[in-house]
Formats: structure tokens, C-alpha cells, sequence
């Protein structure tokens, strides 16, 4: 009796029941994400690698990645180090308004892009936004230019680092901050050399997942960007104006080159998964 | 006075924890700071510390005003109940931290680090990571690590509390030892008679917030300044409202011993050399008290359920100080 107890439910379930389940979810994964996404590398390649590597070396196809890169790396960085601030303040400190300023935090998850677009445009564009005349009077031009695209991008992939970085931090405590604090560390370096090793492979995840989503954000973006080409058309916009044109193996390329971007970060964490949980 | 501690008020929305507490460690010793959970004991370390900010009052350490300064300028030495050791760091560098933080000479770092992991005894553990030692090696390394910046003083929060019984009788032996041999002032947290009566050259009993009594352990155990010192130092039982050691209350199996009182055996539990006797007063009352008894002792008179005792207090028993008077005149 023991020894029947203590065998897992799981595998006590009869067989075709566990077959079952295991082709229906294979199934689902396969039609939903797997067989789209080899349809368009299939597509990219599909007129011969010279006719990729013609639409990749396009002035406007180079110019379009070149873009999202700066923006994914400008909003990466941003996020990081707001990110790890934000969840400092969240986990160690308490004050008021602590719950709304967490529960703001995952409103980029719930609220659509475009949303997010229309709600930057109305307080930065300079017509008639709350600060864009004066933005603009003072030379910086915020919507239909880089830094909107930014701001649209850090909105969007806000949570994702606070999301990893957060439960790492109370997980580990503050025990380990107040026994380098009473050694003699100041805040800055009990931060350095133990808040931050503590939280690095979270930091590393978030990172990844927030490059992922800045690389391949595109509603939010696409309010707030005047989407001329060479200038202000990131590579998801140039994959739908592009496809749209009929210049079907360019949208395919540039699509196939932002879907191994996003699965190399997806690799990247999962070799890094490992570590962080033997360490 | 090393550390002087003088009208300290800390309160956490409702609750008090430390109520007007004012108390002086004195240096070069050993004091255990004893008290129920929850008593205050922990946040008053912690305050002397400067990990908690105090209400009200006022903290020297060694006659600096350290009230408001932070942790790091108060050169303290703070040991946590849970280890609190750098995860990702070695043994060795752990110990060294506060050393390279203050930016010492590297063969200088390395020599004391070497110093102190043979006080510790973990000198073959030096290049382990904190996950590979056991709970007590931990707290070791903790001791070794937060002994490397020479505070002015130790302080130690419930150091034993997460470790088996075994391994906490060992600490605290060493950690006695180890004292006589570094001669720092230390204050140790402790909720555990036994270890505050064994370890500690002074003993300040906290309750509720306040200071009940200070002393050595002899003073505490011999002289309870109330009931809750003398029921928290160990086990009491009560007759006619006073206080007795179930020890200090000799059985006689005649009448006849002036003052004694009538009784029955109810039941009796034997642990290990003691018999603990539950006894029926035959009074008005009836009330039940334990008595405890060595099991020669119970064999030698044999004492045993439904048999008729008569017991007194023994010449000298322990009794508080306050207590007997109050009583007395109700």
C-alpha cells in the first residue's frame, strides 16, 4: 500500500490517457507556433539564399534593423537600470502608494500596444500634447522620431525585468545587505558587490525576455513613428510595408532574421536556465 | 560602560516592542540578552546594531554617540540567526569582505583571513562555497567573518537558534571559549535559558518590551526579581501564590515536619534521572503542583501514584524576591 502511495499520480494515469494528452499538446504547440514560424524561413529561403541576401543588403532593409537595434538596445538599457531600481523600491522599502505602483507596473502586460501608442502621442506630439510644443520649442522632437519609439518600446517591455528581478529579491532577503552593511559597505557597495551578484542570472533573463520584446515590437511603435522608410521604419514596420508593397521576400527575410534574433534569446536563456539553479 | 543604551522606544504601528529600555553592557563581557519571542530582545540588538532606527533614546557605544549613525560607521560585528553568508562568494572571502571594504593591504587580508579560519576551525574549508558547509560551520564563518573587522563589539541574534540540539551545545561551549580568548565585548540574543545561564557572564531578562532584570546568572536564578524572571529561568511550580523550584520541595511520606502540607500523588513521570511528581494539595483547593524528585530518591521512599505525601519548601528554596511579601500581606 506505502509503495503504491508514493508513486506519483502522474504516472499512474493509464496510457492512452498520457499518449493522449501528449499529442494534443504537441499538436497545438505545432499548428499554432512551430509550423507558422518554419513556413517563414521556409518562404525567406524559398527564391534561393542571393535573393535574402539581396533584400538584407536593401539601404532601407539595413537601415530598418540598424534602427531597431538602437532602440531595443537604448530601451534594454533603460529598463535595466530602471528595472532594478523599481524593484529595489518595490521589495526593501515601504511607503504609500506601494500596491498602485506595483499593480501600474503590469499594466504594459494587460493594456494593447496601440493603446499604449495613442497615449504617448497625446502627451508628447507637437501640436497640441501636454509637453510636446514646449519639447519641441526647446529642439526635441519626441514622437514620429527615435526617442518616441523608445519611450513606446521601454513602456511596453517595463515589466518583464521588474517581473524577474522582484521574487529573486525576496527570495534571497535583506540578511545578506545588513551583514555587508554592519562589515563596513556603504549602500553603493553593498549593492555592487551583494545585491547585484545575487539577482544577476534574474537580471540576465529579464534582459534577454525585454530584448526579445523590444526587437519585435511593433504596435506601439507604430503610432508614434512616422514610418518613413530609412529614417524612422523599424524592421517589424518595414516587414508589414514591405509585404503589404508585394516585395514578399524582403518581409520574409527581415521577418526571419527577427524571429532567429528572438529564438537565439530564447536559446541563451534556456542554457543559462541550468546554472542559476545549481549555483 | 561599552555599549550604554538609555530610554530606547520602539513601536511598529500598534505594537511596542522596546518600551523606555535603558540598560549598560559592560566591556570586555559576555552578555546574553534573554526574553520570550516577540519580547523586544532582538530589535533592541538590532538598534544597538543600527540596523533599526530607534523612536526615542539614545545608543553609545564605547562613549561614541552612535544614535543616529549607520551601520557602518558603528564597527560592530553582527551575526544573524540565519548565517546571512555571501552565496556566491567563498569561505575565505567571505571572512574577508569587511577587511577588503576597508581596503587593507592584500597579504595583510590573507593573513587574517588565515588567522581566523583556524580560530573557527574551518581552515580546510577556506575555498568552499557557504552551501557546502553544514549549519554550524555557517555560523562559524559568520563569526570568523564578522570577528575580521576587530568591532568594538560582537552581537550575536539568536546565533544558534536554526541548528540542531546537538550542534548548538557545541557552540556554545566554543563560542564561551572563543570569548575568553578574543576578549570582545559581546551581546547575544537568546530565547533559551539554558544557553543565556551557560554562556553568559551577565544576563538582561526582557519582556514585553521592558527590562525585567539584570544579572549574573547566579544573581537571576538565586534571586528572581519577579515571578516572570524566576518562571523563565526555569520550571516552577506554585504553592499558596509563591513560586518554588519543583526541585526546591522536599516529599516527607509522614506528618509530623512543621509547615508541611498534606497531599496525594497523582501521577508520576520519570525522565531520564528525575521522577516528576503530579501532587494533589489536600486543601480547600485542591490544587495540583509538580514536584521533582531524583528516582533514588523516589525509590528510596517509594513514592508512587494515590500514595499520601506531606511536602515543605526546602531550607534555602529559591524563591522570588518580590513575591513572598506582596503575598504575604494579600
Amino acid at each position: 500500500m506505502a509503495r503504491d502511495l508514493s508513486s506519483s499520480a502522474v504516472a499512474r494515469e493509464p496510457l492512452g490517457v498520457r499518449i493522449g494528452l501528449r499529442v494534443v499538446t504537441i499538436g497545438y504547440v505545432v499548428m499554432l507556433v512551430g509550423w507558422p514560424t518554419t513556413l517563414v524561413f521556409k518562404n525567406a529561403f524559398g527564391d534561393g539564399l542571393s535573393s535574402v541576401s539581396d533584400a538584407l543588403t536593401d539601404p532601407a532593409v539595413t537601415s530598418a534593423l540598424q534602427l531597431t537595434a538602437t532602440i531595443s538596445v537604448i530601451a534594454v538599457l533603460i529598463n535595466l537600470v530602471f528595472g532594478v531600481g523599481i524593484s529595489l523600491l518595490l521589495v526593501r522599502y515601504e511607503f504609500w502608494g506601494k500596491r498602485v505602483l506595483s499593480t501600474l507596473i503590469d499594466v504594459p502586460l494587460s493594456i494593447s500596444p496601440v493603446v499604449v501608442g495613442l497615449a504617448l502621442l497625446l502627451v508628447y506630439n507637437g501640436n497640441d500634447g501636454w509637453f510636446g510644443p514646449t519639447l519641441e520649442k526647446l529642439g526635441f522632437q519626441i514622437i514620429f522620431a527615435t526617442p518616441g519609439m523608445v519611450m513606446a518600446t521601454v513602456f511596453v517591455a517595463l515589466p518583464l525585468v521588474i517581473r524577474e528581478v522582484v521574487p529573486v529579491l525576496q527570495e534571497i532577503g535583506d540578511d545578506q545587505e545588513q551583514a555587508a552593511r554592519s562589515l563596513g559597505a556603504s549602500g553603493i557597495q553593498t549593492f555592487r558587490r551583494i545585491t547585484l551578484p545575487g539577482i544577476k542570472w534574474a537580471l540576465v533573463y529579464g534582459v534577454v525576455l525585454s530584448l526579445a520584446s523590444s526587437l519585435g515590437e511593433f504596435g506601439a511603435v507604430k503610432i508614434v513613428s512616422s514610418n518613413v522608410s530609412g529614417e524612422t521604419q523599424t524592421a517589424t514596420l518595414l516587414v508589414q510595408a514591405k509585404y503589404e508593397g508585394f516585395e514578399q521576400t524582403t518581409a520574409y527575410s527581415v521577418a526571419a532574421v527577427l524571429a532567429f534574433a528572438a529564438m537565439a534569446c530564447l536559446v541563451i536563456v534556456s542554457i543559462l536556465r541550468p546554472k542559476e539553479q545549481s549555483s | 560602560m561599552s555599549i550604554k543604551v538609555s530610554g530606547i522606544t520602539k513601536t511598529y504601528g500598534d505594537f511596542v516592542a522596546l518600551d523606555d529600555v535603558s540598560v549598560d553592557l559592560p566591556t570586555g563581557q559576555l552578555t546574553a540578552l534573554l526574553g520570550p519571542s516577540g519580547g523586544g530582545k532582538s530589535t533592541l540588538l538590532r538598534i544597538i546594531a543600527g540596523l533599526e532606527t530607534a523612536d526615542g533614546g539614545t545608543v553609545t557605544i564605547e562613549g561614541t554617540e552612535a544614535t543616529h549613525l549607520p551601520p557602518q560607521k558603528r564597527n560592530v560585528g553582527f551575526v544573524f540567526q540565519h548565517y546571512a553568508a555571501f552565496k556566491h562568494m567563498s569561505v575565505a572571502r567571505n571572512v574577508a569582505f569587511g577587511l577588503e571594504i576597508r581596503k587593507r593591504p592584500k597579504d595583510e587580508i590573507r593573513r587574517r583571513v588565515d588567522e581566523l579560519l583556524e580560530l573557527v576551525h574551518l581552515s580546510q574549508f577556506a575555498d568552499r562555497l557557504p552551501a557546502q558547509l553544514s549549519g554550524g560551520q555557517r555560523q562559524r564563518m559568520a563569526l570568523a567573518r564578522a570577528l575580521a573587522v576587530e568591532p568594538t563589539v560582537l552581537l550575536l541574534d539568536e546565533p544558534f537558534g536554526a541548528l540542531d540540539a546537538k550542534v548548538r551545545k557545541e557552540l556554545r561551549e566554543w563560542l564561551r571559549r572563543l570569548h575568553d580568548e578574543v576578549q570582545v565585548t559581546t551581546v547575544f540574543v537568546t530565547h533559551d535559558q539554558e544557553e543565556a545561564l551557560e554562556v553568559a557572564d551577565e544576563i538582561v531578562v526582557i519582556n514585553e518590551g521592558r527590562v525585567e532584570q539584570v544579572g549574573t546568572p547566579d544573581q537571576l536564578y538565586d534571586a528572581p526579581a519577579n515571578d516572570f524572571v524566576m518562571s523563565f529561568l526555569g520550571p516552577t511550580t506554585e504553592i499558596d501564590g509563591v513560586l518554588y523550584r519543583p526541585h526546591d520541595i522536599e516529599v516527607f511520606t509522614h506528618p509530623g515536619i512543621a509547615g508541611s502540607i498534606p497531599a496525594r500523588i497523582v501521577r508520576e513521570l520519570r525522565v531520564g534521572f528525575e521522577v516528576r511528581l503530579t501532587v494533589e494539595l489536600l486543601d480547600a483547593a485542591h490544587e495540583e503542583i509538580t514536584v521533582t524528585v531524583t528516582r533514588a530518591h523516589q525509590r528510596s521512599l517509594g513514592l508512587r501514584s494515590d500514595l499520601d505525601v506531606w511536602l515543605a519548601p526546602t531550607h534555602g528554596a529559591v524563591v522570588p524576591i518580590m513575591e513572598p511579601v506582596e503575598t504575604a500581606t494579600a
